[in-house]
């Protein structure tokens, strides 16, 4: 277990360094700079403010330079927000992002196992037929239709709750986590109930009717874990992209997670901003994928031997 | 000597797109204490389904009517929280392919002993040790180290050895093994039919053993049932039907199975000619009657209803067939 997880932590290093050179090289074939939308900056300040950032050096020593910042863990300093190292806005904002898409994936995961199950236990009835469809409207309908929707019923209309903001209190938390677990819920209800349905199928659970045990116990014990699977493999790069992906809910619901310095830095032109929130991302979805492979070792014991 | 199960007129039916499929028609029969039942039969015919029925383990468009009882205790139409205090414990079940009949994620002990935990409220130390007791009864070497593995790391026969002590744990009245060797090779296979021939003697567990191999019939049962089309079309003891069929269908099935102690004339393969019924088409007469080689005009018109042959040698256990035949018109091969 051991020397896997230290062979999978190697091998994100090439993966890493290619994320950080496509991204290095893409975001400067964007047109404009850091510095364009200051109005009438004198030229030699210009000059001035891109020696100070390296600006003015070849793009392949800017990379080089870039690299080796990196490597030591500094990502350097946000040319936006020029008080702030990128780190510092980094694990200002995570924090809040991980809250909200920690929550909601923990709310699908809840609901959506559930949601999933119960629909494969009652097959083609009308509860069935209730939940996947209600689940394939959740997958259709995008982000930025539904949060502004519940905004607006449960915002503006109703007046249950506040429609945006951060740290006031944790009723303003649960639209925008709604917003954002509704679809995962969707897809996860629809993941458990295609996996059940065939589990409860198979010949093991046959057997465990067989042996008389209760239709609860045959259920939680024998037909979930099996039935669950490939719910696990999907919350890797379900999780990674719910925390990061958070961007359109957190712009709707000005939440200052990290999403928003990503949106923010790329209209900028922050380069070193979008830089280190890609380089987080990339890493973050690394681990996550990592742990999945870990968690369905400790739930197939084939996997385990292997 | 009193009868473990009594069925009568058992009949399960499949809901499907295409109309109902009755699997089992109007069954009736019965098993004593320590006796070993064979159910033989084609794929199709229906042998396995009447068991799944009386287990209460049909898929979920299918339902049974007429009455099946396990000692006075009626099972056919019992809700399932009341027939789990039935499986497991009275009567138990093993089945084809054990190599997907475990659970896979599970250790081999967890899956014993939660049968002793939920049947007989039995801690989880002592039903473990009672559960490994069972692994060393049915012959697994080294069941101690054994014990805690998964079915992944166990072979087929061993699999299916286990599948056998997990349905023996409770001491069942009643064993009901669904070709419990099929998957196994034949070296294997004789060791499993010995185990149950074993234990049978040992426990005096009633077992049917379905199957469609006539010679794990001729090892193990005393007494046979020949189903065809979802119906008993011959039952008699073991040796009265081998040396004397009189159902044309059990006539050719026993010609069709190959001997190597008798060289055929011709070197080839008897069959019989012609394919089991659509179940939802079924005649009006003998649904054999088709591919029957003695088929007359009675046979197509009127459903031959079950009767004791005048060739039954004991009223205990009579010689039964649903033909028009004549008895003893020589069918034997």
């Amino acid at each position: 277990m051991l020397g896997f997880t230290l062979k999978r932590l190697l091998g994100a290093i090439p993966t890493l360094f290619i994320i950080v050179t496509l991204s290095f090289f893409l975001i400067r074939t964007a047109p404009g700079g850091p510095f364009d939308k200051e109005r009438s900056v004198p030229p030699e300040v210009a000059a001035n403010l891109n020696a100070v950032y390296h600006l003015d050096e070849p793009l392949w020593m800017q990379y080089g330079r870039y690299l080796g910042d990196v490597v030591q863990g500094d990502f350097g300093p946000s040319f936006q927000y020029r008080d702030f190292t990128v780190t510092e806005l980094i694990f200002r904002g995570f924090p809040v992002s991980l809250t909200l898409g920690g929550s909601a994936i923990f709310l699908a995961l809840i609901f959506g196992t559930l949601l999933g199950t119960l629909a494969a236990l009652k097959q083609n009835s009308k509860l069935d037929y209730a939940v996947m469809a209600t689940a394939m409207t959740g997958i259709t309908i995008p982000n930025f239709v539904m949060a502004p929707l519940l905004t607006l019923i449960f915002g503006v209309y109703l007046r249950w709750l506040p429609v945006g903001g951060w740290e006031q209190g944790l009723d303003q938390v649960v639209l925008p986590i709604i917003a954002l677990a509704l679809p995962q819920i969707a897809y996860i209800a629809r993941l458990t109930r295609g996996s059940m349905i065939e589990v409860l199928r198979s010949n093991f659970v046959r057997t465990a009717r067989a042996k008389g045990l209760p239709e609860r116990v045959m259920i939680t014990r024998h037909a979930l874990k099996a039935g669950i699977l490939p719910v696990v493999s999907y919350l890797g790069p379900a999780s990674a992209a719910v925390i990061t992906g958070s961007v359109v809910i957190e712009q709707i619901f000005s939440i200052p997670g990290i999403g928003r310095y990503f949106v923010q830095g790329a209209l900028n032109r922050d380069y070193t901003l979008v830089m280190g929130v890609v380089i987080f991302y990339g890493t973050l979805i690394i681990l996550f994928n990592l742990l999945v492979d870990l968690v369905y070792g400790l739930l197939d014991p084939k996997v385990r031997m292997q | 000597m009193s009868n473990i199960l009594d069925v009568q007129g058992l009949t399960t039916v499949f809901k499907t797109h295409d109309g109902d499929v009755k699997a089992v028609n109007d069954v009736s029969f019965s098993i004593k204490a320590g006796e070993a039942l064979g159910v033989v039969g084609e794929s199709g015919s229906g042998k396995s389904q009447t068991f799944l029925s009386i287990m209460g383990l049909l898929a979920s468009n299918g339902y049974s009517t007429g009455s099946a009882k396990l000692t006075g205790q009626e099972l056919i139409g019992l809700p399932t929280s009341d027939l789990n205090k039935v499986r497991g414990l009275r009567m138990s079940m093993i089945f084809q392919d054990p190599m997907t009949s475990l659970n896979p994620y599970m250790r081999i002990s967890k899956q014993l002993s939660e049968v002793l935990v939920h049947h007989k409220g039995m801690s989880e130390k002592d039903a473990r040790a009672s559960a490994l007791a069972m692994l060393d009864r049915v012959r697994i070497p080294e069941a101690s180290k054994r014990f805690d593995m998964y079915p992944h790391e166990f072979s087929g026969g061993m699999r299916q050895r286990v599948m056998i002590a997990m349905a023996l744990l409770c001491e069942p009245e009643l064993l009901i093994a669904d070709e419990p060797t099929t998957a196994l090779d034949v070296t294997v296979q004789a060791q499993i039919l010995d185990l149950l021939g074993d234990l049978k003697r040992d426990l005096n567990t009633a077992i049917v053993m379905i199957t469609h191999d006539l010679g794990v019939v001729a090892g193990i049962c005393d007494h046979v049932q020949v189903m065809y089309a979802g119906r008993i079309i011959e039952s008699a003891p073991v040796n009265e039907l081998f040396a004397n069929p009189q159902h044309p269908y059990t006539a050719g099935l026993l010609a069709s199975s190959p001997r190597l102690d008798v060289v055929n004339s011709d070197e080839k393969l008897i069959t019989i000619p012609g394919q089991p019924p659509n179940l939802q088409r079924l005649p009006a007469g003998c649904s054999f009657a088709p591919r029957c080689p003695h088929a007359f005009d009675r046979c197509i018109a009127e459903l031959p209803l079950p009767r004791t042959t005048t060739t039954t040698s004991s009223t205990d256990t009579p010689h039964i067939k649903a033909c028009h035949l004549e008895d003893n018109k020589g069918l034997a091969a």
